[in-house]
């Protein structure tokens, strides 16, 4: 078998009653899909070669684009669908395993979509947001455990380091190399201008920006990379990331290519040189391990840093939480199986890993159960879609809630899930300078700004719809949630009732 | 169906009067007091805290307990046998009142732990009397102890307040402070453990209101050791109180900035100390925080705390006549037993009135 074509999953559609030979798209795709024939002063396209980024849809000054799912299939098999078998032709040629990009989109239960909220009638009264105050700050860190008072009897402030929040989102970590200088710019930007953090990922923290260690979370991974004194002291909060919602049990791989000028520098590593982050911490072996790591990181910033664990959902998520809740981290974020990635395998990423919802629920109740849940706070990832997400999540138990998906879509980002390729046409994840200066971060950081204010009125109305007024009243508060459609098994481990119970 | 299977919202009547000075006075003004406000409660429960009313055995503690049976109460004694020097038991005397029935057994004992069983639970004796009570109340079927604090006592049934105080025999009692409530669930529970006012140790609360943050409280004061049965406002807001007054060691005052803390826009034009002592608060005490509409009186040993929500969802009124102050959902219910007072108010939301025994009123207003 020698023929080794596969039909493109998606076509592209050109209307030439209104392309005007502009060649717009031509320049604006990356992936060069579409070419000019002379000859016929007529475009044309191969859309083998197309990713569905939407690009040229989005720039074609006529509309003369789009992209449709192509009708070609083989003999419909309900066992053997069309994405299975081409898999198949493909491992078959290259012998390789798949890549894949963004969180998992395979078609399994998003719970979020299945809890409903409450709102209040008669027996307590709803709340205007827009005529009393409605308040989305929130502090992460340990709570005390009990209060110390001077001489005169007044309250002392014994309150480990802690992180304050003008509402409960974060970005997660997306490193400098993985996404390109600008949407490091723009997430920088706008978690200052909000009051809340981003957060550095694995690649270091560029020069330009410890200007935003106010709002930055810098992270430690497995590799290490971009780790020194400074950059641990420059943020306001160390993660240390001990899994990814997109691939759990496996480190990650930047490849040489994207290691060029400043990325280089800020990692740390030689230009071109691979970026390999083991799949474990290669001095944790187990939860006492964790342990020494986080007092390490405490001691070299003389214990003002709140650290940050973050870990994947995985099928023993709880009894690890309680672990780390145990190690003197003050943060535990968890990441779940829909988060997404600039690369992963795509087995690892569609077949491992839980849910965040559940995760989460039994994270909270786990930690309550041993009297430990005020040990840390709890951030919540992969992947909370909106402020309706947030509102859920929080009342399940969160603290606060990552956004890395949706901040990247609000940056222009259309999901093709082709940031392993390195070719983004959006500016977003990629490090080709052409590319890069598509996403100006003058914009970029207004968008995201503009989508987290836009969140939070939303937040501010759902909160006040359940007579609530400020989101502390909120956390855990399970009773505000009913599922719709879950068996008793999924209602017991999320610990909310039925619609109409 | 009862308190603890489904969760009930109600609205209700409360009322509350203190003598500063520790006057005893008789309970006949607190039944006049919350009499005024009949339509305020739908007669599917009332009840009275009282305080002082046991100078005699001032040193012990008193438990009123509900019996559903003899079985249970014979249970229920053994266990207090086991653990409590009881020193003397009663029924609690009622009289036949009209509108109240079903009524259970309804005893009390004044105890006081076996020394030596106090000293092997390496608790202190409050927390040891506490851990008792969630025991009987959690494990003996039949069996519930709805008071259990020193030199006071509740009084509750399912019926109308007023009738309730009559079918205690509630002005026969002396005590310089008294609270009341009137109910009105928005369902049919008719179990008496389930009136008001709900109490632990010396503390007991009276409540108005639904509370929009209930889950989130119960869920976290549960970590601490309480078990919510009865799944009502009254019973994890006095838990939070319990726990912040008694094993934090808040302040009154500080618990009122806690559960009812000011919003952070008003923080911001505080003075920086202030700003800094409420954001400790708000920081620390997160989970403890009450959001939606409520008024309570918290009754303790040697005093009174009057408290609504941030918003001032709920009425409440505080008069002052020489050394007694009262408290009530109402004006009329004050004005019913002290027409000519010195001073009348309605505090504003989230700001405490505090009333101490030989202190004063202390209050923003």
């Amino acid at each position: 078998m020698a023929v080794n074509y596969i039909y493109p999953e998606y076509e592209v559609v050109r209307n030439y009653d209104r392309c005007i030979v502009c060649r717009v798209c031509e320049r604006q795709c990356a992936n060069g899909v579409h070419e000019y024939l002379p000859d016929l002063n007529k475009m044309t396209c191969d859309d083998s070669k197309c990713v569905n980024c939407h690009r040229c849809v989005a720039l074609c000054p006529t509309r003369a684009l789009k992209i449709v799912k192509s009708d070609n299939t083989y003999k419909e098999n309900a066992n053997w669908s069309n994405k299975t078998i081409n898999e198949i032709y493909r491992q078959a040629e290259s012998g390789g395993v798949l890549l894949s990009s963004m969180g998992n989109p395979e078609n399994y239960p998003i719970y979020f979509d299945k809890i409903l909220l409450n709102a209040s009638q008669v027996t307590n009264p709803s709340i205007d947001p827009l005529r009393e105050p409605m308040e989305t700050k929130v502090f992460l860190g340990a709570k005390p455990k009990a209060i110390k008072r001077d001489a005169e009897g007044k309250l002392v402030d014994n309150l480990t380091p802690h992180l304050t929040l003008s509402m409960p989102v974060m970005f997660s970590a997306m490193s400098y190399g993985s996404i390109s200088y600008n949407a490091h710019e723009s997430l920088a930007r706008a978690a200052k201008e909000l009051g809340i953090f981003y957060n550095t990922g694995e690649g270091g923290l560029h020069e330009d920006f410890y200007k935003y260690g106010d709002h930055t979370i810098v992270q430690v991974a497995s590799g290490r990379f971009g780790v020194h004194p400074d950059y641990l002291s420059s943020g306001a909060a160390i993660e240390i990331k001990m899994g990814q919602g997109a691939k759990p049990g496996i480190g990650g791989h930047l490849p040489g290519t994207k290691i060029v000028g400043d990325i280089s520098k800020t990692r740390m590593i030689p230009e071109g040189t691979d970026a390999i982050s083991p799949a474990p911490h290669h001095d944790i072996y187990s939860i006492e391990d964790l342990r020494q790591l986080v007092y390490s990181l405490k001691e070299a910033t003389d214990y003002k840093k709140p650290v940050i664990v973050k870990i994947a959902a995985v099928h023993n998520v709880a009894a690890i939480a309680s672990g780390i809740a145990r190690s003197g981290a003050d943060i535990i974020a968890i990441d779940g199986f829909r988060g997404g990635t600039g690369a992963a395998p795509t087995r690892i990423r569609d077949n491992v890993g839980i849910p965040i919802e559940l995760a989460l629920a039994s994270v909270d109740k786990r930690l309550r159960d041993e009297g430990i849940r005020d040990n840390v706070s709890l951030v919540v990832g992969g992947s909370i879609r909106s402020s309706a997400d947030v509102v859920k999540a929080v009342a399940l138990g969160a603290d606060c809630v990552y956004i890395g998906t949706a901040a990247l879509i609000a940056l222009g980002c259309h999901l093709c899930r082709s940031c392993h390729s390195g070719k983004c046409n959006w500016g977003i994840a990629t490090q080709v300078p052409s590319l890069v200066k598509r996403l100006n971060p003058e914009i970029g950081y207004k968008r995201l700004v503009n989508l987290m204010n836009a969140w939070k009125h939303e937040i501010m109305e759902m909160m006040g719809g359940m007579g609530i007024n400020s989101i502390e009243a909120l956390k855990g508060n399970r009773l505000m949630l009913r599922g719709v459609g879950l068996n008793e098994k999924e209602l017991e481990i999320l610990g909310i009732k039925h619609a109409g119970e | 169906m009862r308190e603890g299977q489904i969760r009930i919202p109600s609205g209700c009547a409360i009322s509350g009067i203190i003598d500063k000075t520790g006057k005893r006075m008789s309970g006949e003004a607190i039944i006049k007091s919350i009499s005024v406000m009949h339509d305020r409660s739908n007669g599917l429960g009332g009840g009275f805290a009282a305080y002082g009313i046991y100078p005699e055995y001032k040193d012990f503690y008193a438990l009123h307990i509900f019996y559903e049976n003899t079985g249970a109460k014979k249970s229920c004694e053994e266990f207090l046998e086991r653990h409590f020097d009881i020193i003397n038991l009663s029924k609690i005397p009622t009289r036949k009142v009209k509108g109240i029935t079903d009524e259970p057994l309804i005893w009390r004992y004044f105890v006081t732990p076996f020394a030596t069983k106090l000293a092997d639970s390496q608790l202190d004796e409050r927390e040891y009397m506490a851990k008792c009570v969630f025991r009987v109340n959690t494990r003996i079927q039949g069996a519930y102890v709805f008071s259990c604090g020193k030199n006071m006592g509740v009084f509750k049934a399912v019926g109308f307040p007023e009738d309730v105080g009559r079918f205690y025999r509630l002005e026969e009692y002396e005590g310089y402070c008294f609270t009341a409530h009137g109910r009105y669930p928005t369902n049919t529970p008719g179990w008496w453990g389930g009136a008001h006012p709900f109490a632990l140790l010396d503390y007991s609360v009276v409540h108005n209101g639904e509370i929009s943050s209930y889950d989130a409280n119960r869920r976290a004061i549960e970590m601490y050791g309480y078990k919510c049965t009865l799944l009502t406002d009254t019973e994890v807001i006095t838990y939070i109180i319990d726990y912040l007054h008694r094993k934090i060691g808040l302040k009154m005052e500080e618990i009122a900035s806690v559960i009812a803390a000011p919003f952070w826009q008003t923080i911001s034009r505080m003075e920086p100390e202030k700003q800094k002592y409420h954001e400790y608060l708000r920081n620390a005490f997160s989970a403890q925080l009450i959001t939606g509409p409520f008024s309570i009186i918290v009754g303790f040993d040697g005093g009174i705390m009057a408290l609504n929500d941030r918003l001032k969802l709920r009425s409440m009124v505080v008069g002052e006549k020489g050394d007694k102050v009262y408290i009530a959902s109402e004006e009329a219910a004050i004005r019913i037993v002290e027409p000519d007072l010195d001073r009348v108010w309605a505090p504003s939301g989230g700001e405490p009135v505090i009333v101490l025994l030989n202190g004063g009123v202390n209050s923003g207003s």
